[in-house]
């Protein structure tokens, strides 16, 4: 009981020391559960047959994990680490994004250029829609109204009106579009392209291209500086964009689109999350196997961290 | 033997408002080989070889053109065994300038220097002869299979990694095992290396029965040695060869490890995708030649993509600028060649359970990009018809 006590006490001393970063390892069906205090992981929860996407709800009481091979969608208590029940997602399940409702799930289908939305409450499939061929690169703008799916092999952004589900444009990006987001409030959107070495950036309202980033990394062939995951800093100043097999992280500044900074991680990185002031970037390196720490401020490698194998998503979670 | 496949429909779908009505028409011409009989019937050849490849991309370009008001048809002949190509093909030009030809060499320069073919786009989709990127290199003709002499290059390099400079050689007697024993000379000479002892495959029995007591005895006056080097490339002898040698050494070239265009095992790069999307259409695993014919008509897609139109002359140009890129599913886009019209990329070194590495291996540099350490470069080609 004395120990018990004491324990608690220290907990609640200690509040923000258990906040976690959770990361896919899409080869090891498992998910590392990473403390950004100690920066050791500190838990290893099975899940399905192939991890790739993963997301909490907007309370942080569920985790969805895309299982790809169990073609579904699980929904994990992140205190238990138990998968409660899995969601009907469609086939092969790569990337989701959770709408503002915090309701619904608009899910990338890979093998079947569909993106299916779920209802997360219902459990029920209520739209599956017709996009291009590989669809991985899921977003929604802020206020909900447009989703965006982005298909490898058809080289698009589709534009989706999430009231009635349909397409209502189409743009072209380069070579193998991975991963989109929308910033600044919604008024930009912005696409990566892995093959093409670029990032798109759209004016949401017109859905006409903006900018397109360029990056260049001083050793390294152009073919192999592929642009995927990318997340933005405190207020969208600066986005940190994975660029893949050349093994750095780029800080585009996203004001006026120039590359500042390149950093060094592990091998083929592809997607990353902060920590709760933004302070640390973790970053997903799919072949090493770990994750590298970046110290915002400093745009510094601090730590790596081994977790599964390939590991593929991360995800922020606050434990209090 | 004619038909038609596949057709995209571009009303139901919003396109771009810019993108005008484009029709594309691919034809795919499959000449037939005269193939020898092999020891074993393990691998029968499948009877739509590349042809289902080419369906594969044609869906992926119909789904973008769904997008951009695009159509996409692809119509198929196949020209059986001493028939007529140059009629077949004379009639596929009549039907659209932009041909996927499965045929060896005499037939694809018959077709290329037709009259009617003038101003067409052909695509080599299955041959390998370095002698079409070379002296009999066309204008008229890009080649998305990759030559023998990348492949070989590709395991040549493989070879001086792993330090492997004593290589004796098996080769069988039919042309092609020729030409492969060729570019592997070749290969090896380029990168530093040499082939040791050659013996060429002279047994007719069945090995399938006695491979256990007739390879040992071939190779024992090999002596001591690296890597033994196979040139089968009908897959006759070779698969015998392995765990009968007299000594116990690894086996590259057309068995054992082998460097190809495409294979099973290739999934990393976003493979598993293109992988499951053949296994689902055609119902068996994704070879070289499909691989070709996939590529073949991506990239006509890809260029229709960017330039939206169908001309050939446009789509040629675009082609070979480096506007450019083909996402092939190989870690880095693939471009063609301006000097001879081969598409550049990496080579998968694999055995059957697994891929070993890719070439271009790290370490092999290149001005341009390593894409160039293998096959011929361009102060060593031959070509000219691309000047």
């Amino acid at each position: 009981m004395m120990l018990r006590a004491s324990l608690l006490a220290l907990c609640a001393a200690l509040p923000a020391a258990a906040d976690e970063i959770w990361v896919s390892n899409e080869k090891d069906d498992t998910i590392s559960v990473i403390d950004v205090e100690t920066l050791e992981v500190v838990r290893t929860i099975d899940v399905g047959e192939r991890p790739r996407g993963i997301t909490f709800s907007k309370d942080y009481s569920v985790l969805y994990v895309c299982a790809s091979d169990d073609d579904s969608v699980q929904v994990i208590d992140p205190e238990t680490g138990r998968v409660l029940h899995d969601l009907p997602s469609g086939e092969d399940p790569e990337q989701f994004v959770l709408a503002p409702d915090d309701r619904h799930l608009y899910i990338a289908n890979e093998d079947d250029a569909i993106t299916t939305v779920v209802d997360t409450e219902s459990r029920t499939v209520v739209a599956q829609i017709d996009v291009g061929i590989e669809p991985e690169g899921m977003a929604i703008s802020p206020d909900g109204k447009v989703a965006i799916t982005t298909s490898e092999t058809t080289n698009m952004a589709h534009w989706i009106d999430t009231e009635s589900q349909k397409l209502f444009a189409n743009t072209l990006v380069d070579s193998r579009p991975r991963h989109a987001e929308f910033v600044k409030e919604g008024s930009e959107m912005w696409v990566s392209s892995e093959i093409g070495g670029t990032i798109t950036v759209f004016d949401a309202a017109t859905q006409a291209e903006k900018s397109k980033i360029d990056f260049e990394v001083q050793g390294v062939h152009p073919d192999r500086v592929q642009p995927v995951g990318f997340e933005f800093t405190a207020g969208d100043t600066h986005a940190f964009v994975a660029l893949g097999p050349s093994n750095h992280v780029a800080v585009v500044n996203a004001e006026t689109y120039e590359v500042e900074d390149y950093i060094l991680v592990g091998r083929r990185v592809w997607h990353m999350d902060f920590n709760r002031d933004r302070s640390l970037l973790f970053t997903t390196n799919g072949v090493s196997g770990d994750v590298t720490v970046i110290d915002v401020a400093k745009r510094e490698a601090i730590k790596t961290i081994k977790v599964g194998r390939f590991p593929w998503g991360a995800a922020f979670r606050p434990t209090n | 033997m004619r038909c038609t496949i596949a057709a995209a429909t571009a009303a139901l779908f919003l396109s771009l408002p810019a993108a005008a009505e484009v029709t594309v028409s691919v034809h795919y011409l499959a000449v037939e080989r005269e193939l020898p009989p092999t020891l074993s019937n393990l691998d029968p050849r499948p009877e739509r070889l590349g042809l289902d490849g080419a369906a594969v991309a044609l869906d992926d370009n119909a789904t973008t053109g769904r997008f951009m008001g695009q159509t996409y048809t692809l119509s198929e002949t196949v020209v059986p065994l001493g028939d007529d190509v140059v009629e077949a093909a004379r009639a596929a030009l009549a039907e659209t300038p932009l041909l996927v030809v499965d045929g060896p060499t005499e037939a694809l320069l018959a077709i290329a220097d037709l009259p009617e073919a003038d101003g067409a786009l052909i695509f080599n989709a299955t041959e390998g002869d370095v002698a079409l990127r070379g002296d009999a290199c066309r204008a008229n003709v890009l080649h998305t299979i990759p030559s023998t002499a990348m492949r070989t290059d590709a395991l040549a390099q493989f070879l001086v990694k792993k330090r492997w400079d004593d290589l004796p050689l098996i080769a069988g007697a039919h042309p092609q095992d020729m030409a492969y024993a060729s570019a592997l000379e070749r290969s090896l000479t380029k990168f530093g290396l040499s082939v040791g002892d050659r013996k060429d495959w002279v047994f007719d029995a069945d090995m399938r029965r006695n491979a256990s007591q007739e390879v040992p005895l071939f190779t024992q006056d090999l002596g001591d040695y690296d890597a033994l080097l196979v040139a089968d490339e009908l897959g006759d002898f070779g698969r015998y060869i392995l765990y009968n040698t007299w000594e116990a050494r690894p086996i590259a070239g057309s068995e054992g490890l082998s460097a190809v265009t495409w294979a099973p095992v290739v999934e990393q790069w976003g493979a598993v995708q293109l992988q499951n999307r053949f296994e689902e259409a055609a119902g068996r695993e994704m070879a070289p030649e499909d691989y070709g014919a996939w590529a073949a008509v991506r990239a006509i897609g890809e260029a229709v993509t960017r330039t939206n139109s169908a001309d050939p002359a446009v789509l040629r140009d675009f082609l070979l600028s480096d506007g450019f890129e083909l996402a092939g599913f190989k870690g880095r886009p693939l471009t063609f060649r301006a000097w001879n019209g081969q598409l550049r990329q990496p080579i998968p070194l694999v055995h059957p359970r697994a891929l070993v590495a890719l070439a271009p291996l790290e370490g092999f540099l290149h001005q341009r990009t390593e894409l160039d350490t293998l096959g011929i470069d361009e102060p060593e080609s031959t070509c000219t018809a691309f000047n």
